[in-house]
C-alpha cells in the first residue's frame, strides 16, 4: 500500500441550511495524479478549498503525512507544504514573470541592505526563477523579466504551475487548469502536471474535462452530494461511466444505493 | 506529446504596425509619455516665451512645484494600489498647524515640533488605511470625508490664524530650512526642491528594489490575485497610508519653508493638484502601473505649463485650460496603452 500524503475524514461544511460537504472523506497518495471530477454543486470546491485552507470544515480531520493539521487560512497551508494554483492563476499581470513566481515570498540580500532596508536579491531571484522554469521545459526564449500580461494563456497557466511545483513540497492542488486554454496549449499543460508529477509531487486534478482527467489522472475521486461516491481506476471504468456515476444515472460496482 | 517546444505559443510571428509598435513600447515603459510632453513643451515655450529659458526662470518653476510634487509623491503611493487620496492637502496643512502651533505659540523646541508634525502625518494616514482596510470603504469616499475632518481640525487648533513670518524667524527658524536656498551656476536651488528629488529618489529604490514595493504592485494590480498568492492586502495598504502620511508630513515642512508663514487656508487646491502631477506622470488611476518618476514629470510640466503661459501674458484661465487638456490626454493614453493586456 503506497503511502498516503493528505488525507480528508469525515469533512463537513454548512453555509446556512446548504451542507456543501456531508462527510466527506479523501486521500491522496504519494506520488499520484488524483483527479477530482463531481457535478456542479457537488461540492467538489468547497472540497478543495478545505484542503487549501480558503475555508475551515465545521466537522472532520486532515492529516498531512500521517499528523493532524488544520489551516486557519491559505497561508498555513502554503507554509505546510500545500500549494494551489486557482483558476484565477493568482497572478499580477503588470509585474515580472521573476515577480510572480515570488510573488509574496521575496528573497532578501543577505547582507544590511537587505536586512535592514528590504533590498530584494533580484540575480538571485531570477536566477531561481529560470531554473524552476527550465527544469519543467518552460524556458526558453522567455526573458525572465517580461510582463506576464504579455504572455499567452497557456504560459501564464504555465507560470502558475511551476511556482506552485517550485514551492510546494508536499501537495500541489490544481483548479481546472486547462479550462481556459485551446486544444495546442491544454496539452501542454497536461505534459507539465505529468512533469512535476514525474519530480514526485502528487497533484490533486479538478476538472470538468473527462478526456483530460482519463489522459493523465492515476485514480479518479468522484465527488457526488457532499461526499466522495468512490475512487475509480481510469483504465477500468469509461468516461461514461465515469459521468454516468457523477449524476447518479449509474452506481460504480460494490456500492449499495 | 506535441512536437514544438513549450514556448513556442509566444512565437507566432505578428507584424506590428507602427502604431502598435509605439503602443507596446509605452506600455513597457510609462514615463515616457510625460518625459515627450517636458521635453517638447520646454522646447515649446523655450521658443516662444521670452526668458522662459533663463535660470532664474527654470529655478523658479522647481522651486514653485516643489511642495506639490512631495505632495504628488505621497499621493503616488495611495494612486499605485488603485487608491485615491483627497485628504493629502488636508494633512499637509494639518501638519503645518501643528508644527507652528507648538514651536512657535507653544515653545515646543522645533525638532521635536516637526517631529510632532510628521507623527500627525502618519496618524492621518493610520486613519485613513484603517477606514479603508477595516471597514473597506471606498478610499475615494474615505479621504473625501478625512479631508473634510481634517480641515475642521485645522481650523480649530489654528484659531484661524496665520502664524506670522516673523514671528517663525524669531521662536522657531529651524521650520523654514527647506526655504533656504544656494547657487549653483546660475539656478537658485532651495532645500525643498532638493527634499522633493530625495522623496521620490527614496521611493523609486523602495518600490523598485524591495518586497514591499512589489507587494504594492500586485496589490495595486489585483488585490484578490496578491491576497491568494501570500500577500497580506490589508498590511500593505495601512503601510501606504501611513508612508504617504509622512510624506506628507515631510512636505508641510516644505510648505513653511516655501510660504513662510503657517496659514490654515493655504495650499487649498494642493489635493486635486497632486492628483494631476501623478495622472499627467502616467500612474495609471486603476493601479499597479505606472513609474514612480513620473509624478515627478508630470509635476514639473504643470509648473512649465504655468511658467510658459504666464510669461507669454496669457491670462490665467489658459493655465487651467491646458492643464485640464494634459490631464485628459494622459487618462486618454493610460487607457489606450492598457488595451494591450486585454
Amino acid at each position: 500500500m503506497t503511502q498516503i500524503v493528505l488525507e480528508g475524514r469525515g469533512l463537513t461544511k454548512r453555509y446556512g441550511r446548504v451542507t456543501a460537504l456531508n462527510g466527506a472523506d479523501f486521500d491522496l497518495r504519494a506520488g499520484e495524479i488524483l483527479a477530482v471530477i463531481g457535478d456542479n454543486g457537488a461540492g467538489k470546491s468547497t472540497l478543495i478549498k478545505a484542503l487549501s485552507g480558503a475555508i475551515q470544515p465545521d466537522e472532520g480531520e486532515m492529516l498531512l503525512d500521517g499528523k493532524p493539521v488544520r489551516f486557519a487560512n491559505p497561508l498555513e497551508a502554503r507554509q505546510a507544504g500545500i500549494e494551489t494554483v486557482y483558476q484565477t492563476l493568482a497572478l499580477s499581470p503588470a509585474l515580472s514573470i521573476s515577480d510572480n513566481m515570488f510573488m509574496g515570498r521575496e528573497i532578501r540580500r543577505d547582507d544590511l541592505l537587505g536586512r535592514w532596508f528590504g533590498i530584494l536579491d533580484r540575480a538571485r531571484m531570477d536566477r531561481i526563477a529560470r531554473e524552476k522554469l527550465t527544469e519543467l521545459g518552460l524556458m526558453t526564449i522567455q526573458n525572465i523579466g517580461q510582463q506576464v500580461e504579455t504572455l499567452s494563456g497557456g504560459q501564464r497557466q504555465g507560470i502558475a504551475v511551476a511556482r506552485a511545483a517550485a514551492f510546494g513540497s508536499k501537495v500541489v492542488i490544481l483548479d481546472e487548469p486547462t479550462a481556459a486554454l485551446g486544444v495546442k496549449e491544454s496539452g501542454r499543460v497536461l505534459d507539465l502536471v505529468l512533469d512535476v508529477r514525474s519530480r514526485g509531487l502528487p497533484i490533486v486534478l479538478i476538472s470538468h474535462n473527462m478526456p483530460h482527467v482519463f489522459e493523465i489522472a492515476d485514480r479518479i475521486h468522484i465527488h457526488r452530494l457532499g461526499r466522495r461516491l468512490a475512487v475509480i481506476d481510469p483504465k477500468a471504468h469509461s468516461m461514461s461511466d465515469a459521468v454516468a456515476y457523477m449524476t447518479g444515472a449509474k452506481l460504480p460496482e460494490g456500492i449499495a444505493a | 506529446m506535441t512536437q514544438t517546444t513549450p514556448d513556442a505559443v509566444a512565437q507566432f510571428e505578428h507584424r506590428r504596425t507602427a502604431l502598435e509598435s509605439l503602443q507596446h513600447f509605452l506600455h513597457r515603459f510609462p514615463t515616457m509619455v510625460p518625459i515627450l510632453v517636458l521635453i517638447v513643451s520646454v522646447i515649446g515655450f523655450g521658443l516662444i516665451a521670452n526668458n522662459f529659458l533663463s535660470p532664474f526662470n527654470l529655478s523658479l518653476i522647481l522651486q514653485q512645484v516643489a511642495v506639490v510634487g512631495t505632495l504628488a509623491a505621497a499621493q503616488s503611493l495611495v494612486i499605485l494600489t488603485a487608491g485615491i487620496d483627497l485628504s493629502v492637502g488636508a494633512v499637509m496643512v494639518l501638519s503645518t498647524v501643528v508644527m507652528g502651533k507648538l514651536a512657535v505659540d507653544m515653545g515646543v523646541p522645533a525638532p521635536l515640533a516637526i517631529i510632532a508634525g510628521f507623527l500627525c502625518g502618519v496618524a492621518t494616514g493610520w486613519v485613513n488605511g484603517t477606514l479603508v482596510t477595516r471597514l473597506r470603504l471606498p478610499p475615494f469616499i474615505t479621504t473625501l470625508g478625512t479631508w473634510n475632518i481634517f480641515i475642521a481640525l485645522v481650523y480649530n487648533l489654528s484659531g484661524r490664524n496665520t502664524i506670522r513670518s516673523q514671528d517663525i524667524d524669531a521662536n522657531a527658524p529651524l521650520l523654514k530650512l527647506f526655504g533656504n536656498n544656494f547657487q549653483l551656476g546660475g539656478f537658485v536651488i532651495t532645500w525643498g526642491v532638493l527634499l522633493m528629488l530625495a522623496v521620490f529618489a527614496v521611493l523609486y529604490v523602495a518600490l523598485n528594489m524591495t518586497a514591499w514595493g512589489k507587494r504594492v504592485y500586485a496589490v495595486g494590480d489585483d488585490a484578490e490575485a496578491a491576497a491568494l498568492a501570500g500577500i497580506r492586502v490589508n498590511r500593505i495598504l495601512l503601510s501606504v497610508y501611513m508612508v504617504a502620511g509622512l510624506i506628507c508630513g515631510l512636505a508641510a515642512w516644505s510648505a513653511i519653508g516655501r510660504v513662510g508663514s503657517v496659514s490654515p487656508t493655504s495650499f487649498a487646491e494642493s489635493n486635486l493638484e497632486s492628483i494631476t502631477a501623478v495622472v499627467i506622470g502616467g500612474i495609471s488611476l486603476f493601479g499597479g502601473r505606472g513609474s514612480i518618476m513620473g509624478p515627478l514629470i508630470g509635476a514639473i510640466i504643470v509648473g512649465v505649463f504655468n511658467s510658459g503661459l504666464r510669461l507669454m501674458g496669457v491670462d490665467v484661465l489658459w493655465q487651467l485650460f491646458a492643464t485640464g487638456w494634459l490631464i485628459i490626454l494622459a487618462v486618454a493614453v493610460d487607457q489606450w496603452i492598457r488595451k494591450i493586456s486585454s
